[in-house]
């Protein structure tokens, strides 16, 4: 029977307690019980992207429309210089995260004065403008076609041979970088700065009042979330080869925020439990239908209807009392 | 005279577009005592505390604390300062613990943007928070929800929460708001146990209860000073009795 504070399912009370260990876990076993491994490290990379925008939309409590920005920022530092300079590639991986990191600092400046749907309609229009930034220079994006040519195919630790032309193989290369990036997340909210950033979603005046710099405190907040959509666009631009221009669109920023209610924002696995889902239910009526979105559309609806705190959430919301 | 003054208002006024709450008040909180607000609705209490407090900016006029200017100061370098302040509706991190709320007010003043040292390293704001809710008679909830404490215990926790910053001055908007006779007692006794190390104001509508404790008494009528002074003096002074006292005879 049901006690208080404890789980039916172990895997659902690990998940609870040590969520950082249990996604690590779960996600080194996915592959292995998931056929479709190209599928499985678009999850994977959605799903950390999605976890990078809960800091800023869960965390933080900001609506976000402009996390592409990041996202594709990321993509474009990184892929640029492995295709265009023949830079090596984790030198390309770290200014992939640097420049979304930068972009992030830039967007917060301009826009965390304004709060709800004004915050949300100006990192839009932000995002917008980094979209036809990177349009525009077409000598280095390659604009309308996209920047091809990020090829990473091997890779050498050492005496170990990567070859990343192998699906499963690139899966757990990414996965290394995810699980680093999971486990400074985990780390983050843990930190002084993480109860900080409980005070300040719970009571704004309060923690004003008790002395916190409410927009720089937000602003941190935001550059590390946009750190972490820079990796997720990095890596995406190594496990593609290749950078649309699409990854910068307001589409991007918009299936980054459904992914993240999907699966429960302000939770540590919902992120990854929601592009799982989202990356799933498109991958399934693509097949079926040219016109998915119609039917993703619906059944994004049906989800938050009988989910408001995303699936995640509401099974977290459930089990827990 | 003014020397003792931990805080003093010289000509304070301010201004919403055309209409004007507070009109040249010059007034001052003498260091150890305790001072209260009054006046009849919309003399310009709320307005006036919110400016000493640091949510309003004058529009002109001066606000010293220490000897200092504070009017251009933020909120949040309000706490910094040493002035503190607890809200007139209740206002606490409802989903956190009683404990968690006085600690995380505690830490705010000495580390925000520490984003690597795991939180539970700090022992030290624990054991603070903890005398903390000692001092306002909580210890023994401090593992409940904020939001399942009654009224009066809430208003108790938001003054631990306030005194997290260690203030010297120490602001409170009607903390006997909505109290039963039983929790006005016991906030009045905490509040004059704080006294001992702390100056306090307070905005208070509650007169029987101002007059028995207060030092020193500021009355407002429509955003203007009508007179600071003792309880005795207020009490006989005829334009008081005329605005505020005459009505209701307390």
């Amino acid at each position: 029977m049901k006690t208080k504070n404890t789980f039916q399912s172990p895997v659902l009370a690990l998940l609870a307690k040590q969520p950082a260990l249990a996604v690590m876990a779960l996600l080194a076993v996915f592959p292995l019980i998931f056929p479709f491994h190209s599928l499985a490290i678009n999850i994977l990379l959605f799903g950390l992207f999605a976890a990078g925008y809960n800091l800023t939309f869960g965390y933080t409590g900001k609506l976000s429309f402009g996390h592409a920005a990041f996202f594709g920022g990321g993509a474009y530092g990184c892929g640029i210089l492995i295709s265009q300079y023949a830079i090596a590639w984790p030198l390309a991986l770290c200014f992939g995260v640097v420049l979304a990191g930068l972009l992030a600092l830039l967007m917060g400046l301009l826009a965390m004065r304004t709060r709800g749907i004004y915050f949300a309609m100006v990192t839009l229009a932000l995002a917008q403008c980094v979209y036809f930034l990177f349009f525009q220079v077409n000598s280095l994006t390659g604009g309308d076609n996209g920047l091809r040519g990020v090829n990473v195919n091997t890779v050498n630790f050492g005496s170990l041979k990567l070859d990343l032309l192998n699906p499963l193989v690139k899966y757990y290369f990414m996965l290394a970088f995810v699980a680093i990036a999971i486990w400074l997340i985990n780390r983050i909210l843990n930190s002084a700065f993480g109860s900080i950033l409980e005070a300040l979603r719970e009571n704004e005046h309060r923690a004003r009042a008790c002395g916190i710099n409410v927009e720089g405190t937000r602003l941190l907040s935001l550059v590390i979330s946009g750190m972490v959509c820079g990796l997720a666009g990095a890596l995406n631009a190594i496990n593609l080869s290749t950078v649309s221009i699409d990854s910068l669109s307001y589409q991007t920023s918009g299936q980054v925020m459904m992914m993240t209610l999907l699966g429960g924002m302000g939770t540590f696995f919902g992120p990854f439990l929601g592009a799982g889902i989202f990356l799933g239910i498109e991958h399934v009526v693509t097949g079926i239908t040219e016109r998915w979105q119609l039917i993703v559309g619906v059944i994004f609806i049906i989800l938050v209807l009988f989910f408001p705190k995303g699936i995640w959430g509401t099974a977290l919301a459930r089990y827990k009392k | 005279m003014t020397n003792t003054a931990i805080l003093s208002t010289r000509h304070v006024t301010k201004k919403f577009g055309g209409f004007t709450a507070n009109r040249d008040v010059s007034v001052d909180f003498h260091r150890g005592k305790l001072t209260s607000i009054i006046g009849p609705n919309g003399a310009g209490k709320s307005t006036f505390f919110n400016m000493v407090s640091g949510s309003f900016k004058p529009t002109s006029g001066e606000i010293l604390f220490d000897g200092k200017s504070v009017g251009g100061l933020k909120q949040h370098e309000f706490a910094k300062i040493g002035i503190s302040k607890s809200f007139q509706i209740t206002n606490l991190f409802p989903a956190l613990t009683v404990l968690e709320n006085v600690r995380v007010a505690v830490q705010c003043l000495q580390s925000v943007y520490n984003i690597w040292t795991p939180r539970s390293r700090h022992a030290e704001w624990v054991e603070k928070a903890e005398l903390l809710l000692e001092l306002v008679g909580l210890q023994d909830r401090r593992n409940d929800l904020a939001e399942n404490l009654a009224h009066g215990e809430q208003r108790c926790l938001e003054i631990a929460v306030a005194l997290a910053c260690d203030p010297q001055l120490l602001l409170l908007d009607e903390p006997t708001a909505g109290m039963s006779p039983e929790e006005t007692r016991v906030i009045m006794n905490l509040i004059l146990k704080l006294l001992e190390h702390r100056t306090i104001g307070l905005v208070e509508h509650k007169m029987k209860l101002i007059m028995g404790v207060s030092d020193s008494i500021i009355v407002l009528h429509q955003g203007q000073l009508l007179m600071q002074g003792t309880p005795d003096e207020v009490k006989n002074n005829d334009e008081v009795k005329r605005v505020y006292l005459g009505k209701g005879n307390h």
